[in-house]
């Protein structure tokens, strides 16, 4: 069975090294002149006023840890899916109280405004 | 000489493997230089204008089909500019793990019946995975440019992606209850039957299709969710900084995750390589035997087509909408999407469980 992803795993290596030669070849064949107006950070013809690894907006972190909780949830269902005319009736209500707490964590979420962007 | 042979038994296997992906890599990136033509041949039309018509082949115009040779020669030979500030390890690495995930997802993806690279039983995983790491090429890059275009943007570019993998995933799972199987292979063989279109997964499973498609419309961040490298706002967002090749390293990743939401699209909901006119011997009581008459159309014909009708839309959407505002984004992603596909899941469960006819009847 392992042996059938074999293929995967060499196709990644070639998408990888597909990367690495585009890349390579840009460096050989681009010209190479360096000066410090070009090498300094786009900021519409501005001087950069300051370091661009700034302090940004929190929500974005709360997007991220939200996408990890449900990310989960969807792992959990992969398999109760595939499995899911065997396991019948039981597993389908095993699965709906499953997404009943579910669904009541996101209403709650959405109730405390973890989810508005203005 | 003996352990020349040893070493080519050893090899051997390789070599076909390797084979196969340049018989797989060669069109796909053919298949995206040409879709960025086409891209901008439809919306050209789209606008009443030309598109691009000039650059041919020796000497002749030919509609301008030279046009992305052209584009490719004119990148390689640009200078690739690494700012000052930048993070230089990282800013070269991330398009390489763009390009890199976008076309490892292909190696799973079944052009016709058992015409697969890797007939792996946890294909769909496999692919919800890969494209998941695309991500990181995004959120890399923005941070290693040191540019506040690129930060921003690469922050809005990643928070959007992840949003919309949740709904797609969902998605995923109703295919999944349907077909009952990771397999995607087994997904197309799946939605045979005898009612020609009508036994494909789209019609049961259509709102899921919808929240499919339109998710992966902003997974690849194309209009009308392309506020990540909104133009008018923030420049070219995460790859402002880029240039030359590893410019067309980012585009090409683009471009090639379209391709592959639209074979995605079409292996799960519109029946992969099989023939639209599957079942039909008669029409109004008439004995017109279309599926006989399509019978010699190789599987991969249809394929293609249906993949090329799902790229029609990413580009028609383009030229039509206007960009959403940020927050109207994160609220479809959030607070539509995924109650839609939550009822849904549960509808599509129930089915499944009570057999219905015809999609899920017998399956047992």
């Amino acid at each position: 069975m392992l042996e059938n992803y074999l293929p995967v795993l060499i196709f990644l290596g070639v998408g990888l090294g597909f990367g690495i030669v585009l890349i390579s070849v840009g460096f050989v064949m681009g010209p190479r002149r360096p000066d410090a107006e070009k090498l300094s950070a786009y900021e519409c013809g501005f001087e950069a006023f300051e370091n661009a690894r700034m302090k940004f907006d929190v929500r974005y972190y709360l997007v991220a840890i939200l996408f990890i909780i449900f990310d989960l949830e969807i792992a959990f269902l992969f398999p109760w899916a595939v499995v899911l005319r065997e396991i019948g009736m039981f597993g389908f209500w095993a699965m709906f109280i499953f997404l009943g707490i579910l669904v009541v964590g996101f209403f709650y979420e959405w109730k405390k405004g973890a989810l508005e962007w203005e | 000489m003996e352990t020349l042979l040893d070493f080519w038994e050893f090899i051997k296997p390789v070599a076909i493997i390797l084979g196969y992906i340049v018989l797989i890599m060669v069109p796909l990136i053919l298949a995206v230089a040409y879709l960025t033509y086409a891209e901008r041949k439809v919306i050209g039309f789209m606008q009443m204008r030309m598109g691009p018509n000039r650059v041919g082949f020796f000497g002749y115009r030919l509609w301008g089909l030279g046009q992305p040779i052209a584009d490719t020669f004119k990148l390689i030979f640009k200078e690739i500019v690494i700012p000052s500030g930048a993070n230089k390890f990282l800013f070269i690495i991330a398009p390489i793990i763009s390009i890199g995930t976008a076309f490892a997802a292909w190696a799973v993806v079944p052009f016709d019946a058992g015409v697969v690279l890797a007939d792996v039983n946890a294909g769909l995983l496999y692919i919800l995975a890969i494209t998941s790491l695309g991500v990181y090429g995004v959120i890399i890059a923005g941070w290693a440019s040191n540019s506040k275009y690129a930060l921003l943007g690469a922050l809005r570019s990643a928070a959007q992606i992840v949003s919309y993998e949740i709904a797609m995933g969902f998605a995923l799972v109703g295919v999944l209850i349907a077909a009952g199987s990771l397999n995607l292979t087994a997904i197309v063989t799946a939605q045979q039957g005898e009612y020609g279109v009508a036994s494909w997964f789209w019609l049961p499973l259509f709102p899921l299709f919808l929240v499919y498609f339109i998710s992966g419309v902003a997974e690849t961040n194309r209009a009308p969710f392309d506020v990540a490298e909104g133009e008018s706002e923030i420049v070219a967002g995460f790859h402002v900084e880029y240039s030359g090749t590893a410019f067309a390293g980012f585009f090409l990743a683009e471009y090639a995750n379209m391709i592959i939401i639209a074979a995605l699209a079409a292996i799960m909901f519109f029946g992969g390589w099989l023939s639209p006119f599957q079942g039909i011997h008669s029409i109004f009581g008439l004995p017109v035997d279309l599926e006989g008459w399509f019978a010699p159309v190789p599987g991969i014909v249809w394929l293609v087509f249906k993949m090329m009708f799902f790229l029609l839309l990413f580009l028609w959407f383009r030229a039509t909408f206007p960009r959403y505002r940020y927050d109207q984004i994160m609220r479809l992603g959030w607070k539509v999407f995924i109650p839609i596909t939550i009822v849904w899941l549960l509808v599509v469960g129930a089915a499944v469980i009570a057999d219905v006819p015809p999609w899920f009847a017998g399956a047992r």
